[in-house]
């Protein structure tokens, strides 16, 4: 961008002989130019996110069925699909689950993630390796780190259940009891979103000059209150960051659920992402299916609002 | 400079557009035809693709198959009927096939010359039928039935049960917790592989998928629960899927188990596990079990190409012939959809006897709703789950799902 005005202040500054109609004829081609940068990334947006969204929308209002795909006809239903949805008892199920699912997620990822990112902090031996074997869950692929999770902490046979079975624990019905099942599913969730927390959390630390520390240490404020007026206040940015996206992106989660549970036990582990995806890929109800993943995508625009809010503010001070 | 970039930029976007154009582009070859079929036999796929050659050879036509992973093939159907790109043949899950018809993406197999075979079994018409045109035909069939562990019943002085009382009783005398073995094992899962293994104690005991909360249906989930209730089934069962359910029966951890005959090549791998099948225990001894009717379709997209279609029409009819509809059966552990063929199978193939006795009598999940039946199939599993983790009791659990998928 800063480029592109020194040169159109360039060209406004020498003019050029040949009079009027050139000098337009440049303007245009200025103003041409200027387009043809953004361009790409406005086509970007557009084709891979304006469209979608759109066509979302468009399909959450049409009883858009299988027949659709081959005759191309979808009849116009107005909020039909949307009063279905919300008429469901099960979307209050969701909703709740939904919530759950994400604040039990967002806190504990967050709350463990800060406090490996200010342990690596102290460097010691071996704290590099270390923290690179924290990114491992990161790295599987999903399908398999919910198959071996499936596999641990499966009643009878999981290995969760023989270790506590050592201590004279009962099989607890990790998966299949209703009352467990969600509490499960945001555990292995968890333990899926730490490396994310940790690894931008301890960049964030990175940044913090160790200056502020030393003057801060003079004036006695050292361990928590070091944290507390040093370091919280110097990462607030990227901590809002990072829960801004952890809640986006625990939002949609589908695949750990589904891999998990596949949002059993009786609706228990169901959110609104997963029943999206059974309404439209299992049931074929592509309608209801778009008219709860437009609840979701408002629900993220909120957070995502809020975060340029919260960041617009912080440039302001 | 500037403009000289600016050009370049220009060509690069014209040159793009160029190579998306060329990508649509019609080819047509004269002499053989080309016939294309889609199926989800990934593990199977050589054994079919020899079964399809041998069809192609026998009608004239070369024959290209292309193997779907199972859970993706219907929404690669779907996005092949909106970009006008179907196969020439393609297999559909039996329940699948009245949904895909509906959309119009099928012709009806009388238009392309395929006509049923002698005495198909009824439920395989049924399954192919919408709205009184028949879409698909299964050459091979299967269902459900009750495998056992022959060592463990003798053992425990247990003989394979035929009424539901006998078959808790059974179980509860097969159970063993100190050796984490139970009695009875099905898969309760919340998909429609649960729907599915559900269906042989909710259609003998008179239950309805038009309207799954009556007594009827009740007595069957109250069965079921009662399995669990008891320590015979394993709580587990609620996420296991029906292989699962098989690898628990393999490792000697359950005695009985509800599962089909395409579990026998993983069944018969096992050294040292004597096992046995009978049709699922009905709640009366004078009854027989209605089972779902499993098994694959074949089926003629319109395609437009209307020489293709009738070629497809003919490829189809030879897969329904009786010396292919073996040895498809033999390929996966199925049934020959024609009685009479079938009946000749077994005698080589005794262990899959109890399933061609079963699916004489089965029913097409699609027979009833056509395709509004995934709403139905969605409420049963879901009052399985309902009422096995004890959030409601049999009959609210029903009454709760079906208010839930109306």
């Amino acid at each position: 961008m800063t480029s592109l005005h020194v040169e159109a202040a360039e060209a406004r500054s020498r003019p050029r002989p040949g009079g009027g109609r050139s000098r337009s004829r440049n303007r245009t081609l200025h103003y041409l130019t200027r387009w043809l940068f953004v361009a790409p990334a406005i086509i970007f947006v557009l084709v891979f996110f304006g469209y979608p969204i759109v066509q979302n929308v468009v399909m959450s209002l049409q009883d858009y069925t299988t027949a659709t795909f081959y005759t191309g006809i979808a009849p116009w239903v107005g909020f039909e699909n949307y009063a279905k949805v919300f008429g469901n008892p099960l979307f209050w199920t969701t909703v709740i689950n939904t919530l759950l699912f994400t604040v039990g997620s967002i806190v504990f990822q967050f709350g463990i993630g800060m406090a490996l990112a200010l342990f690596f902090k102290r460097h010691f031996p071996l704290s590099g390796f270390l923290r690179s074997l924290l990114l491992l869950p990161w790295l599987l692929p999903l399908i398999a780190s919910a198959a071996v999770w499936k596999w641990i902490l499966d009643q009878g046979s999981g290995a969760l259940n023989q270790f506590l079975g050592l201590f004279g624990v009962q099989p607890v019905p990790w998966l299949v009891s209703p009352s467990l099942a969600l509490i499960a599913v945001i555990g292995v969730n968890i333990w899926l979103g730490i490396p994310f927390n940790t690894t931008i959390l301890y960049s964030g630390l990175q940044a913090v000059p160790g200056e502020l520390y030393e003057a801060a240490a003079l004036d006695g404020a050292v361990g928590w209150k070091a944290f507390w007026h040093i370091t919280w206040p110097s990462i607030r940015s990227v901590v809002s960051v990072v829960i801004v996206l952890g809640v986006v992106y625990t939002l949609k989660v589908v695949d750990i659920i589904l891999g998990l549970t596949g949002g059993g036990p009786a609706n228990s582990t169901q959110t609104l992402a997963t029943w999206a995806y059974q309404n439209s890929f299992v049931q074929f109800l592509f309608g209801q299916g778009a008219a709860i993943s437009n609840v979701l995508i408002a629900v993220s625009l909120v957070f995502s609002l809020a975060y340029l809010y919260m960041t617009r503010k912080e440039v302001d001070e | 400079m500037k403009k000289s970039r600016l050009v370049v930029a220009m060509v690069s976007v014209a040159a793009m557009a160029l190579t998306l154009t060329a990508c649509s582009s019609g080819s047509s070859s004269g002499g053989k035809q080309t016939l294309t079929i889609e199926d989800y036999f990934t593990d199977t796929g050589k054994v079919y693709d020899a079964i399809y050659k041998q069809c192609g050879s026998q009608i004239g036509a070369t024959v290209k198959s292309n193997h779907v992973a199972g859970a993706s093939l219907i929404s690669k159907v779907l996005q092949q009927a909106s970009s006008k790109t179907l196969p020439d043949v393609l297999m559909l899950d039996n329940p699948d096939v009245q949904q895909i018809a509906a959309s119009g993406a099928l012709a009806p197999l009388k238009t392309v010359g395929v006509s049923v075979p002698k005495d198909y079994v009824p439920a395989v018409v049924k399954a192919g039928t919408y709205k009184g045109q028949l879409y698909g035909l299964a050459p091979a069939i299967n269902s459900i039935g009750l495998y056992y562990n022959v060592d463990m019943l003798k053992a425990a002085g247990v003989t394979p049960p035929t009424t539901w009382a006998e078959l808790k009783a059974a179980a509860l005398k097969l159970t063993d917790k100190s050796k984490g073995v139970y009695g009875f094992a099905m898969s309760n899962i919340n998909t429609y592989e649960g729907t599915w293994q559900f269906l042989p104690f909710f259609w003998t005991a008179g239950g309805d998928e038009k309207n799954i909360a009556t007594p009827d249906a009740a007595k069957a989930l109250q069965f079921v629960t009662d399995l669990q209730n008891d320590g015979s089934m394993s709580k587990s069962a609620l996420n296991w899927s029906q292989a699962d359910v098989n690898n628990q029966f393999v490792a000697g951890k359950a005695a009985m188990m509800v599962n089909g005959p395409w579990q026998l090549p993983a069944l018969n791998a096992k050294k040292g596990l004597h096992f046995a099948s009978v049709p699922i225990p009905t709640p009366s001894a004078d009854e027989k079990v209605v089972s779902p009717l499993g098994g694959e379709t074949f089926n003629v997209p319109r395609t437009g190409d209307k020489t293709k279609m009738a070629l497809a029409g003919k490829f189809v009819q030879c897969l329904n012939t009786p010396a292919i509809q073996k040895k498809m059966a033999g390929a996966v552990g199925d049934v020959p959809s024609s009685e009479k063929v079938a009946a000749s199978f077994v005698k080589s193939h005794d262990q899959i006897a109890s399933f061609a006795e079963v699916v004489k009598t089965a029913r097409a999940r699609t027979a009833e709703l056509g395709p509004d039946w995934p709403k139905a199939a969605t409420a049963i599993y879901t009052a399985v789950q309902l009422s096995l983790t004890g959030k409601a009791s049999p009959s609210a659990a029903l009454k709760q799902a079906q208010a839930q998928e109306k």
